[in-house]
């Protein structure tokens, strides 16, 4: 076990982004409104270095007397919720600028929040999940509200404050459950007093549940998804984009590696719980789409179908499983970023816009964008020869080996019908006739990063192999 | 044979000239008529390097020749592997025929938005060839079901009326089949641990209880693609709101895929299944030629009517498989071949005169045989092709089919020839009511006859027709070693079951 030094140099990242962001923070409150071009850039590249400081080197281990864990899981998951970070607060100018709401304080709150989530990923105690937790959560109650004007982005910010409180209360609980039948909030001691006997306890098998149902809160599973439609629409759309990437990534994480760590002896129970929450997420996240007329609260149903599909494969409790979770929470942060990066290039004289039908007659107007968007579209679907197939490839394999056949099935299935409002986009876009034409904007950092996005999407069967390989490696940590 | 990788330049010369009109620029007018050359150009260019797989072709053998093989997902153990057989080779043919008649097709018949409608027709070409080629499933997934994208398109952008629902209904059948397979798929790899085909063809051993399930998702996926009754009915609204092209390829090609899946996989790795289902897809299919007949005889729409036909038609594909005889998987084969070019050529035939009136309905014509001569040639042409007459292509087919279902069972060879009867009956009486008669319709009298571009889209077609009718060796004998061998190891691993079911 790594102390002393050690404990520093393997938590060299959190520190270098914490020093930074205080820095900024300081250098923000010191010039005033002026400043905040600078501090989003310098945040947005403190987020990158960040995300290099985790491969160079990299080094594992456990730090802080056990608090803090680094392998490869969690220095991936990492590396996707900074650089996703860094690219939604990229896509953030353009629109607060144009409703007035671009201070400084906003990559500051970002950047604190990629921190909580990066101590999220690495917790390997109770004590320090909930920080970590605690910590992005705070950020983001900010962030989701920070156009404070609006009363729409102001009540996604009570929303998203009351119920995720409710759900760090529900967490909390279980969490002192745990510790109270397990004698300890270390994540490889409550491994070992369940491995030896603990497990069969009532206590903790409640405890486990209120944990579970916590973190299910955090990654929008039915049934505890209520308020990601309300939170998505409602929040201002680059932070939209922020959610349904970052935080997601970072609690997937964190269910990753309690459930494959500390309460890998519990397989038994958490699987029937993740099999239901995936099912019914797919179910709904499908169902609930159809009849949406607001693209970000389609995305969140959308989201939410797409969190089912991941606990499906971490329900299978397997290497593959986790792999798949990996590959398919990088596919899945790509093409969310590039649909938001969409949305956030939509406005019609000057305004921002958000129903679908405003889309209509896209491919006339704007065709690069269109067919950004129809790809994007169809790789959510999971067609191939799209990014989004492969994802879904990799979550069914993982679901197969582990013998969960009927809910695997049913996930298909749900595939085809959220197909159904996936195509409908397309379909407004491609077949309906143009409205009043939206603006052309000139290329910025949105534009650009949808082009991305779908070029990765639209060539990613060229070389599906290495995101493959380092979802392997990253899931071969927890399977030693 | 040459070094080159033929068949990767087959799949993916069409990609190049969709890049072309992707990136090509300027005015309208000028953006049209390139995008129109260049498609016609890479897909001409494309049919003429497919014909080197012809000629390259040993006819004598029965394994997989042109074979590519690369590494493209090891870890998993996918790979890209690319092959023809004698079963495959003319459908990659057949594809690469049809994609340059279908452009040349809507040369005047698509006026807007030309440009995305070629790239459409490109990559659909790619998906189309790279599914009869590939032999590794997630490859032949791939291309299977990519193919839905492009045709969505074209069936909902440049479609008639009700386009949109023609095109979700297509989208959601076709997918909700596939995704079924894809678990199949993925249950066959757990087995052997690699997704490539012919390692599956020798290892994979399943117990029958496995066999049954995976034989139905395999089925649900092909069946709807085929389509069978009663999973056909996407097929109608399809063909109908389809642009003429599109029609063409969905009943020149993509219908084929169907057939050519029960081929390549149902068949040769679910044998026992195979010989269990049987029956129900003789049932199905039976159903499908008799029904379907029936209702292509009370049709008020043109292409409605000759969709059911292909229903049926294929219902004696589907018939000729299952016998499984020489007879009759060869008759299937060729059916389908005939069918592909015969039931386009009617589509086309449809669509010559549904450019000049814009309209589908039986009863605006009549007597067309008086203005349009050249017209009426090639329609009673394709029309008799269709209906089976001897000398023709559609005649062999149906012919073997039969054969082979009455050395299988009496019962399916005489309930599937009423087919014949019957397709006779709707083929001649819309032939009737849309080309003979008196011409009195007003909007009629001014119809022009074929041009020169229209005759040579049909030209091809119908030296092919003729030559497939007259002397269908050149096509039977090179499948025939293909054939013989799946029919082989089908009864090798029938008799291997059922001598591991009787030991002790």
């Amino acid at each position: 076990m790594a102390t002393g030094i050690d404990s520093w140099t393997l938590a060299r990242p959190e520190i270098f982004l914490a020093a930074a962001t205080c820095l900024l923070l300081i250098w923000g409150v010191v010039r005033g409104e002026r400043s905040v071009n600078l501090v989003s850039g310098a945040t947005a590249l403190a987020l990158v270095a960040t995300a290099a400081l985790l491969f160079l080197p990299f080094r594992e281990g456990t730090a802080f007397a056990s608090l803090f864990v680094v392998d490869r899981l969690t220095a991936t998951m990492k590396a996707l919720v900074l650089v996703s970070s860094a690219v939604a607060l990229l896509m953030s100018r353009a629109y607060f600028e144009k409703v007035g709401a671009w201070r400084f304080e906003y990559p500051i709150l970002l950047a604190l929040a990629a921190l909580g989530m990066m101590l999220m990923i690495s917790a390997n105690d109770l004590m320090s999940v909930y920080v970590g937790l605690e910590l992005q959560s705070l950020a983001l109650y900010v962030v989701a509200s920070f156009q404070r004007d609006d009363a729409r982005s102001t009540e996604a910010g009570v929303k998203y404050f009351v119920l995720g409180s409710v759900a760090s209360g529900l967490l909390l609980f279980g969490a002192s459950l745990i510790y109270g039948y397990c004698g300890s909030t270390q994540f490889a001691r409550i491994s070992q007093a369940l491995l030896e006997g603990r497990a069969a306890e009532l206590g903790v098998v409640v405890g486990l549940v209120f944990f579970v149902t916590g973190l299910a809160f955090k990654v929008s599973a039915v049934p505890f998804h209520m308020w990601t439609p309300d939170v998505y629409e409602g929040a201002p759309t680059p932070v939209t984009a922020l959610f349904a990437a970052a935080p997601k990534v970072a609690a997937i994480s964190l269910l990753v590696s309690v459930l494959m760590g500390p309460f890998k002896p519990l397989f038994a129970q958490w699987q029937q719980i993740l099999v239901a929450a995936a099912v019914l997420s797919m179910l709904l996240g499908a169902v609930a789409a159809i009849r949406q007329t607001n693209i970000k609260r389609l995305m969140a149903y959308s989201s939410i179908g797409n969190v089912g599909y991941i606990l499906l494969g971490l329900a299978s409790g397997t290497e593959k499983g986790v792999q798949g979770v990996v590959f398919f929470l990088a596919i899945y942060v790509v093409m969310s970023l590039g649909v938001f990066a969409v949305i956030l290039t939509m406005q019609r004289q000057g305004k921002m816009v958000e129903e679908i039908a405003d889309l209509a007659g896209l491919a006339r107007t704007r065709p690069m964008i269109a067919f950004a968007m129809l790809l994007f579209m169809f790789s959510l679907a999971g067609i191939p020869p799209l990014a989004g197939f492969w994802g879904k490839l990799y979550i069914f394999m993982a679901a197969i080996e582990a013998k969960l056949v009927i809910p695997a099935v049913l996930g298909v299935l749900c595939s085809v019908v959220a197909s159904y409002y996936y195509l409908r986009i397309v379909k407004v876009m491609y077949i309906d006739e143009p409205g009043v034409a939206l603006d052309r904007t000139p290329i910025g950092v949105n534009a650009i990063v949808a082009g991305v996005g779908a070029a990765v999407v639209a060539l990613f069967s060229l070389l599906p192999q290495p995101l493959g390989t380092a979802a392997a490696a990253a899931a071969k940590g927890l399977f030693p | 044979m040459s070094s080159w990788p033929l068949l990767s330049l087959v799949i993916f010369l069409p990609l190049v000239g969709a890049l072309f009109c992707l990136v090509v620029q300027g005015p309208k007018e000028v953006v049209d008529r390139n995008c129109r050359s260049a498609a016609l150009m890479t897909s001409l260019v494309t049919f003429a390097v497919s014909l080197l797989l012809w000629t390259g072709f040993d006819p004598t053998k029965a394994g997989f020749q042109f074979v590519e093989k690369a590494a493209w997902v090891p870890a998993l153990g996918i790979g890209y592997h690319l092959g023809v057989d004698g079963i495959s080779v003319f459908f990659v043919l057949l594809s690469t025929l049809l994609t340059p008649i279908c452009i040349l097709a809507s040369w005047e018949a698509i006026e807007h938005r030309v440009r995305e409608y070629m790239i459409a027709f490109l990559v659909l070409e790619t998906f189309m060839v790279g599914m009869f080629c590939a032999l590794d499933f997630a490859l032949f997934y791939v291309f299977f079901e990519g193919v839905l994208i492009p045709m969505f398109l074209i069936i909902g952008v440049w479609g008639g009326k009700r386009r949109v629902y023609s095109a979700f209904k297509f989208f959601l059948y076709t997918l909700a089949g596939s995704v079924l397979m894809l678990l199949a798929i993925i249950v066959i790899y757990w087995q052997i641990g690699t997704t490539d085909i012919p390692t599956a063809m020798e290892k994979l051993n399943l117990p029958f209880a496995w066999q049954f399930w995976l034989w139905l998702a395999f089925f649900a996926s092909f069946a709807v693609k085929v389509p069978m009754w009663p999973v056909h009915t996407w097929l109608p609204d399809a063909h109908v709101e389809a642009p003429t092209a599109g029609s063409v390829i969905l009943a020149g090609v993509l219908l084929k895929m169907g057939g050519y899946g029960f081929l390549r996989l149902s068949v040769p790795l679910l044998p026992e299944a195979t010989q269990y289902f049987a029956p129900l897809v003789f049932g199905l299919s039976i159903v499908a030629v008799i029904y379907t007949s029936l209702v292509a005889l009370v049709q008020e729409d043109m292409k409605k009517l000759i969709a059911y036909s292909s229903v049926a038609h294929m219902g004696f594909v589907t018939i000729g498989i299952f016998v499984m005889n020489a007879q009759g998987v060869q008759g299937s084969i060729f059916q389908m071949l005939s069918h592909g070019i015969v039931s386009a050529a009617l589509f086309l035939c449809v669509g010559v005169i549904y450019d000049r009136m814009h309209t589908r309905e039986i009863a605006a014509y009549g007597g067309l045989v008086h203005r349009m001569p050249r017209y009426a040639f090639v329609f009673l042409f394709f029309t008799l092709a269709s209906v089976g007459l001897p000398g023709l292509s559609g005649f062999v087919g149906e012919f073997l089919v039969l054969i082979g279902a009455f050395k299988a069972n009496t019962w399916v060879g005489t309930l599937a020839s009423t087919g014949v009867v019957l397709g006779a009956a709707y083929a001649l009486w819309l032939y009737r009511k849309v080309v003979f008669g008196e011409l009195t319709k007003d909007s009629l009298k001014a119809i022009l006859d074929m041009n020169r571009r229209e005759m040579a889209i049909f030209a091809p077609l119908v030296l092919l027709a003729l030559w497939m009718g007259i002397y269908p060796a050149s096509f039977l004998d090179p499948m025939a070693p293909a054939v013989d061998k799946l029919i082989g190891d089908y009864q090798a691993a029938l008799k291997l079951a059922r001598t591991a079911a009787l030991a002790p």
